[in-house]
């Protein structure tokens, strides 16, 4: 399958199960960052195959959390005005390069100056450097990395879309070779092709078009600095903790228990510590104890807050600009009790968080997805 | 491991070979992908990349290279030193940058040994990246001179050093664990 014709697939599905023509769209966000493919400018060619020629569109870049970045933009359209219906869609075809290729385009993505050029960064090893100060400030084990790889696979076993549908051990991610020391290749995300779509309408067509719309209550964007170098700690993404207290603020959320508030959370588990950093800076645990919640298994079903049962970045797979859009497409389906049994989440409050985070806490954005229209600003 | 580089152009001249016999054959460059069976196209076209990038604002830092040493810059006024080095003060357009020389001692905040390599770094044997905080508290990425990695800890002492990347042959900077 090329280009188009993945896109199309989510596209396709995007607009049937919105109940909306192709006619009512407004506005076309796309979400594209390749290199790695033969298509320069993606979007169009997308926007072409899918008979949407014509339609305004431009293409949003984030890195990996291009897919949020993209879903904000339709977002702002249509909540002042500009826009009724937006389509917003994701693609990414990974493998259309070599492995070594691909390492390199995403190990270019931080400083490419300063950080690649002279000392050849990849992704994996830039994740090990928070690996390494995390657990070496606080306790957490190779270990408990792998039993996130293990969560992750065990729902993605039950999600027909995953990459790689099926259980691992903790003893097949402890004997995984090392990719960047200490982080292995089962803590780490695969190189995926993949789409995501969704629909986003003004709050009158939506009450039109369904009676059970999933409305987005906040979104919460913030940055870091490019050189991985100026942080101030690498025990945390100062951008992802920036960007849920605003969105924390914006839904009216208690930062300091969030997970009272919310039934399952997509987050961005590009290698196994992001997930753990995750839970620290989303406040679903206290800084320095965030391992502590996956080795007590808090983060399956009947836990304290169920997270990635889509199987995440890890096992669902990582095509950059449609991981964003993915996670909107799964937690609409969660909040309305639409996914595979066994993975399905008990919904009790009707809320649902998306964390993305593009390059290494470049960008991050956490959206909150909710069942109930949020309340004016 | 061998060359990770060698392994890779290896690769690409085997898919090259096959795409020719088919060229012979059906006239067309298509290959069938091993797991799935599904018909691909070899791409016909081949490009490099390699850039010309602007390093005049930032010459002394190289020169200083040259003479040895390691060069920062300081914002004049609130006396912020920035690296990697940047001419133009974030904080306050008025502040003007001036360069100093960045102290050599520090100790190191993280680290890690890159096993899977981008292309460009296939020909180099495994090499650890670290961060060191100099006493100064600038914080600088480098490679680290260890490449076992139960040999560093975090908060270990080390010092920089201006070394010659070989094979390229050219100068930069290199992180250096210090006996305790």
């Amino acid at each position: 399958m090329n280009i188009p014709e993945l896109a199309y697939e989510a596209i396709r599905q995007a607009i049937a199960e919105a109940g909306i023509e192709k006619k009512d769209i407004d506005l076309v966000v796309a979400g594209y960052v390749g290199g790695w493919s033969s298509e320069g400018l993606a979007p169009v060619v997308v926007m072409e195959y899918a008979g949407l020629t014509g339609k305004p569109s431009y293409r949003i870049e984030a890195a990996c959390s291009t897919g949020s970045a993209a879903i904000k933009t339709a977002y702002d359209a249509v909540s002042s005005g500009q826009a009724d219906i937006a389509l917003v869609f994701g693609v990414e075809k990974m493998n259309e390069s070599p492995t070594p290729t691909v390492v390199e385009f995403i190990g270019r993505a931080g400083n490419y100056f300063w950080e690649f050029e002279n000392f050849g960064l990849t992704f994996p090893g830039y994740y090990a450097l928070y690996a390494t100060a995390y657990m070496s400030k606080y306790g957490a084990t190779e270990e408990d990395l792998c039993r996130v790889a293990v969560k992750n696979h065990y729902y993605a076993s039950m999600n027909p879309k995953a990459q790689f549908p099926r259980k691992i051990t903790l003893e097949q991610c402890m004997q995984s070779r090392y990719i960047a020391w200490p982080l292995k290749l089962f803590d780490c995300s695969p190189i995926t092709d993949g789409a995501a779509a969704i629909v986003l309408a003004s709050e009158d067509v939506a009450e039109k078009l369904t009676d059970s719309p999933v409305w987005i209550e906040a979104i919460g964007a913030a940055t870091g600095t490019s050189n991985l170098s100026r942080r101030d700690q690498f025990t945390s993404l100062n951008a992802a903790t920036l960007a849920a207290k605003m969105a924390y603020k914006k839904a009216g959320i208690d930062p300091d228990n969030p997970a009272k508030y919310i039934d399952v959370a997509e987050v961005h588990d590009c290698f196994t510590i992001a997930e753990i950093l995750a839970y620290e800076d989303l406040g679903f645990a206290r800084r320095g104890e965030g391992y502590k919640l996956i080795r007590e298994e808090q983060t399956y079903i009947g836990g304290k807050i169920p997270v990635n049962l889509s199987g995440g970045l890890k096992a669902k797979g990582h095509p950059l600009a449609a991981t964003g859009v993915s996670m909107a497409a799964e937690l609409a389906h969660q909040l309305l009790g639409k996914v595979e049994k066994g993975r399905q989440a008990p919904i009790k409050n009707g809320r649902a968080l998306a964390h993305n985070v593009g390059g290494t806490g470049h960008y991050t954005y956490v959206t909150i997805y909710s069942l109930e229209k949020p309340r004016a600003p | 491991m061998s060359n990770q580089r060698e392994m890779a152009d290896q690769f690409l001249a085997q898919m090259d070979s096959f795409a020719n016999t088919m060229k012979q054959s059906v006239g067309l460059p298509l290959l069938l992908d091993q797991k799935t069976g599904v018909a691909l196209w070899w791409d016909q076209r081949e490009i490099k990349l390699r850039f010309l990038i602007s390093v005049e604002k930032t010459r002394k830092f190289f020169e200083g290279l040259a003479e040895g040493k390691l060069l920062a810059t300081r914002c004049k006024k609130s006396g912020k030193i920035l690296f990697p080095p940047q001419v133009d003060c974030p904080d306050d357009p008025e502040d003007e940058a001036e360069w100093v020389e960045l102290p050599r001692e520090g100790e190191l905040l993280t680290y890690t040994v890159i096993y899977t390599k981008p292309y460009s770094f296939g020909h180099y044997p495994d090499y650890t990246v670290g961060i060191a905080k100099l006493t100064n508290g600038v914080q600088i990425l480098a490679w680290v001179r260890e490449t076992d990695p139960k040999k560093l800890r975090v908060g270990q002492k080390v010092r920089i050093e201006i070394v010659r990347r070989q094979p390229e042959n050219y100068l930069t900077y290199e992180i250096v664990p210090v006996e305790e």
